[in-house]
């Protein structure tokens, strides 16, 4: 479980979270709110990319402000541009690279990337070099890099932001097959019609928290009120 | 403009990339001792073999050259004025064998296995504060984001003409930076996420 106790976060005199306690242990949990409403920020709270001003964010009973590293390795993180998270010019260096930092073992990496690109059809593109792959197939990758570390939750902020409509049904579907529990960013309202919970921001506040029809239609009435 | 790692089964893809970079540097010193236009010839016409031997194209072989066409043009022109015409001819075959070589070993050896090496060759500089893993990194990822760079600039210049900006290089390079910078932040956050870490302990 994912917990945030009174976590309050500031960039400068901007307070762009004000207090918010929340405790995230349904398997598929949706975030939405509109542009600067401070999804982003909560989402990188998760893992740690970011450490709160005041309050503390637990996950599994570790505090990201001294477990940092310990905690990035059980919450993987998806972001909106999947052409920013592949390092490396081939398919096959750049999933590797996640479980090198891991210190895997070399048999173990190998057969993980024979795995993950069997799962996305995404065999044929092993040696392929990375930029020629299109978006969908960029950001498949981009999750795949994500699950070859064997992550416990998975925070994806707005994933399919990018994409055209065919290749956004195709990341939702992965993303729909996955064990994993889930924590999504999105703006894409029609993704969340099966989710277990969605939580609303506005204004650094939690303005909802509830099943998607209901936090969805609080959120449409906060913005056309 | 850039010969990258084309992928293949053979032999030459499976030799070390040590190995290779080895028989490089060796190749690449030897050459400048001879003087001798048919040995010269004889190894240009080897490395063409080569070329096949790794299951490559005469266009592909065509292609590393295309880029050095005009320096090798003016090379020989001017050396053959200096100091005659097979002095010329010495200079380009030496050019030539060096680019088709060094070309051959980036179409033949992946990234990651060229940047293994590399960190283990450099890792005595680890003595002097320097970390072998992090230049391997640096290499790769300029490869890696070169292609996407160039985007970034095609797309400025294009946004640019749309508004009637025609050639203005201040005015390409600061959007275009920025860009890059904001890519850069954006890369080392999910580097990061992946467990990278930027000063192990
Ligand atoms: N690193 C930063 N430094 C300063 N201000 C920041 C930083 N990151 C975000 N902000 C500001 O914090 C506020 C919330 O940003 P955040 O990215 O969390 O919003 P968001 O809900 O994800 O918005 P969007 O829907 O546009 O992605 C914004 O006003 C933003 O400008
Ligand atoms: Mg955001």
């Amino acid at each position: 479980m994912i917990e945030l106790q009174d976590v309050t976060h500031r960039f400068g005199d901007l307070t762009v979270l004000k207090g918010v306690t929340l405790e995230l242990s349904e398997r598929r949990i949706g975030v939405i709110g509109s542009n600067g409403s401070g999804k982003s920020t909560f989402a990188r709270l998760l893992n740690g990319l970011q450490i709160p001003t005041s309050g503390h964010v637990l996950v599994d009973g570790q505090n990201t402000r001294h477990q940092a590293r310990a905690i990035r390795r059980k919450v993987g993180f998806v972001f909106q541009n999947p052409e920013n998270q592949i390092v490396f010019p081939i398919v096959e260096e750049d999933l590797a690279f996640g479980m090198k930092n891991l210190k895997l073992d070399q048999s173990v990496i190998s057969q993980r990337i024979d795995a993950v690109l069997e799962r996305y059809d995404l065999t044929a593109f092993k040696q392929h070099p990375a930029h020629l792959l299109s978006g969908g197939q960029k950001q498949l990758l981009a999750i795949s890099g994500v699950l070859v570390m064997d992550p416990k939750y998975i925070v994806f902020d707005e994933p399919t932001t990018l994409l055209d409509l065919r290749n956004k049904r195709r990341i939702s579907q992965a993303i729909a097959e996955l064990s994993q529990s889930v924590v999504m960013v999105t703006h894409d309202l029609d993704l969340l019609g099966d989710f277990d919970r969605v939580i609303v921001f506005h204004d650094g506040r939690v303005a909802a928290d509830d099943v998607p029809r209901v936090a969805i239609n609080r959120y449409k009435a906060l913005l056309c009120p | 403009m850039m010969s990258l790692y084309s992928p293949g089964e053979t032999a030459l893809h499976r030799l070390p990339a040590g190995t290779k970079l080895l028989g490089l540097v060796l190749a690449g010193t030897s050459l400048f001792f001879v003087a001798d236009i048919v040995v010269l010839s004889g190894a240009l016409i080897l490395v063409c073999g080569a070329y096949l031997v790794a299951n490559m194209t005469v266009k592909t072989l065509f292609a590393q050259l295309r880029p050095i066409l005009w320096i090798v043009l003016i090379l020989f022109v001017a050396q053959a004025f200096i100091n005659g015409w097979q002095a010329g001819l010495v200079v380009v075959l030496r050019l030539m064998n060096l680019i088709l070589l060094a070309a051959l070993i980036t179409l033949t050896t992946r990234v990651s296995e060229m940047t293994d090496t590399l960190e283990w060759a450099i890792q005595p500089l680890g003595w002097v504060g320097v970390d072998p893993r992090k230049i391997s990194l640096v290499i790769s990822m300029a490869i890696r984001f070169i292609p996407l760079i160039s985007q970034i600039t095609a797309e400025v210049r294009e946004a640019q003409r749309a508004r009637g900006i025609e050639k203005s290089i201040v005015a390409l390079a600061i959007p275009v930076v920025i860009r890059t910078l904001k890519m850069a932040d954006d890369i080392a956050d999910a580097m990061e996420a992946r467990g990278f870490d930027a000063d192990p302990r």
